[in-house]
């Protein structure tokens, strides 16, 4: 009997493990006795960090898009559809595309996150954001033409894609303005929801002077309510206003609501054990990426991780044997502190983030590994 | 122990922080004013953090009962 092996969503996560059992499953592919499916609701895979970039015109969007197919092994069935149910307790998916349904002996979700602005009223007509290709670019169109006034950058709630990135944002733009010698015509004020200015204590510490030095305001304990785009303004649930000329927002983030439908978890983020990453309300079930509610940042190098842990879980069971690999919360990020210079941090769940003086060897290394990606996305690297 | 009946309750022990805060601040947002949230939170930064944030955002804190390995905040919406 062949075991048929399902990870829904092509991004990082998905990829990386869709490889990494071809190439650790081989010999039972090639037997027919597994069956690995891929599948994805759009023939592309995208690599999101390439957005950051966008804005400032030193990326297109094309560059962080390739065929699925190119880049998945030929070993895995590439199923490109949009899953319309999944049912744990038969251990069957429903597809809206072909109207059909598939059996699998394992799944793993790797859907990872959506954007909802609609969460906030007046973020979609006032709001900026570089958290998707049309974003992107509609904000490097709205950036060439702001010469002055006041720029906000808030961070509606987390988690969110890449925690560095809101830093990585003003930075950069601090850099960019002085760079055209515009950076005393424009004031930018960071937003973040808690009483620091990030999530993380360690990286709050390191990041705050940075922005001290560079003029950067923050208004810390800002969870924003509504934004008025008549007004330009957007209001906190604390009570405070700020006029913004440039409005550039992290949006609320979700998961997608299959997940919540199928009981494996709230906002569309899969309960998981945070070492195994098993689904806690259904047999069978992996997740990881954005998906796994573990509490570490969503971010590729996690998804890239935690594929490895899956792939070697997933083999062992595959073949009778107990599962022993786990994950230790490992992430490592590079951060843009301007234009021309990067830090660099790793960490896990015991260990606590030491981000590095910031450096233009950094911030090369980080460009190379942008375009070395592909090669990460193929289990290559 | 208080005996407040909350109207909703938010599990968020195992969250690392900031999640305990955004997973009340995100009940919160869709609560009625009125309504007692009880967030279950067994990070020691929770014990400042949401102190510090019911009293920014106007939100009263009603209770802190420290159980044996989390604690529960009951948090009522202005």
């Amino acid at each position: 009997m062949t075991e048929h092996v399902v990870i829904v969503g092509g991004g990082t996560g998905g990829t990386v493990l869709a490889n990494d059992l071809a190439d650790r499953l081989k010999p039972e592919i090639a037997a027919g006795d597994v069956r690995v499916t891929l599948v994805n609701d759009d023939p592309d895979h995208v690599y999101k960090p390439v957005w950051l970039y966008v804005p400032f015109g030193q990326r297109e969007p094309d560059d962080g898009r390739r065929p699925l197919s190119e880049l998945v092994d030929d070993a895995i069935d590439l199923q490109i559809d949009r899953v319309s149910d999944i049912d744990t307790g038969s251990q069957q998916l429903q597809f809206s595309g072909s109207s059909t349904s598939v059996d699998y002996d394992y799944l793993v979700l790797a859907t990872g996150s959506t954007l909802e602005p609609s969460h906030i009223p007046g973020l979609a007509e006032g709001g900026y954001n570089y958290y998707s290709e049309s974003g992107a670019t509609a904000l490097r169109e709205e950036l060439l033409e702001f010469t002055e006034g006041e720029l906000v950058l808030s961070v509606i709630g987390t988690p969110h894609m890449c925690p560095a990135a809101p830093l990585e944002f003003v930075f950069m733009a601090d850099d960019w303005f002085r760079e055209r010698g515009l950076r005393d015509d424009v004031d930018i004020t960071y937003t973040y929801p808690v009483q620091r200015v990030h999530g993380n204590p360690h990286i709050a510490e390191w990041a705050q002077p940075i922005m001290d030095d560079r003029g950067i305001n923050v208004e810390t304990l800002f969870n924003a309510e509504s934004v008025d785009p008549e007004a330009e303004t957007i209001t906190s649930m604390e009570g405070t206003d700020l006029d913004y000329d440039l409005l550039v927002t992290i949006p609320p983030h979700a998961g997608i609501d299959l997940i919540e439908e199928a009981g494996l978890g709230d906002d569309g983020w899969v309960d998981v054990d945070k070492h195994t990453l098993e689904a806690e309300a259904a047999e069978n079930v992996y997740a990881l990426g954005d998906t796994a509610d573990t509490g570490v940042p969503n971010a590729g190098s996690v998804a890239h991780y935690q594929a490895s842990v899956v792939g070697q879980r997933l083999a062992s069971e595959l073949r009778g044997r107990p599962p022993t690999a786990t994950y230790d919360g490992k992430t490592l990020c590079f951060i843009e502190t301007g234009l021309n210079a990067a830090s660099f941090v790793e960490f896990d769940y015991e260990s606590p983030p030491s981000p590095a003086p910031p450096s233009q060897k950094l911030h090369w290394s980080k460009l190379a590994y942008n375009e070395s990606y592909w090669l990460t996305a193929r289990g290559l690297l | 122990m208080t005996d407040i009946e909350p109207d909703a309750t938010v599990d968020a022990r195992g969250a690392a922080c900031p999640g305990p805060l955004m997973d009340l601040i995100g009940k919160i947002r869709s609560a009625e004013s009125g309504d007692v949230i009880r967030l279950l939170s067994d990070n020691d930064q929770s014990l400042t953090d949401v102190p510090e944030w019911t009293e920014e955002a106007g939100n009263e804190l009603l209770a802190v009962d420290e159980l044996d390995d989390y604690n529960a905040f009951y948090v009522e919406k202005a």
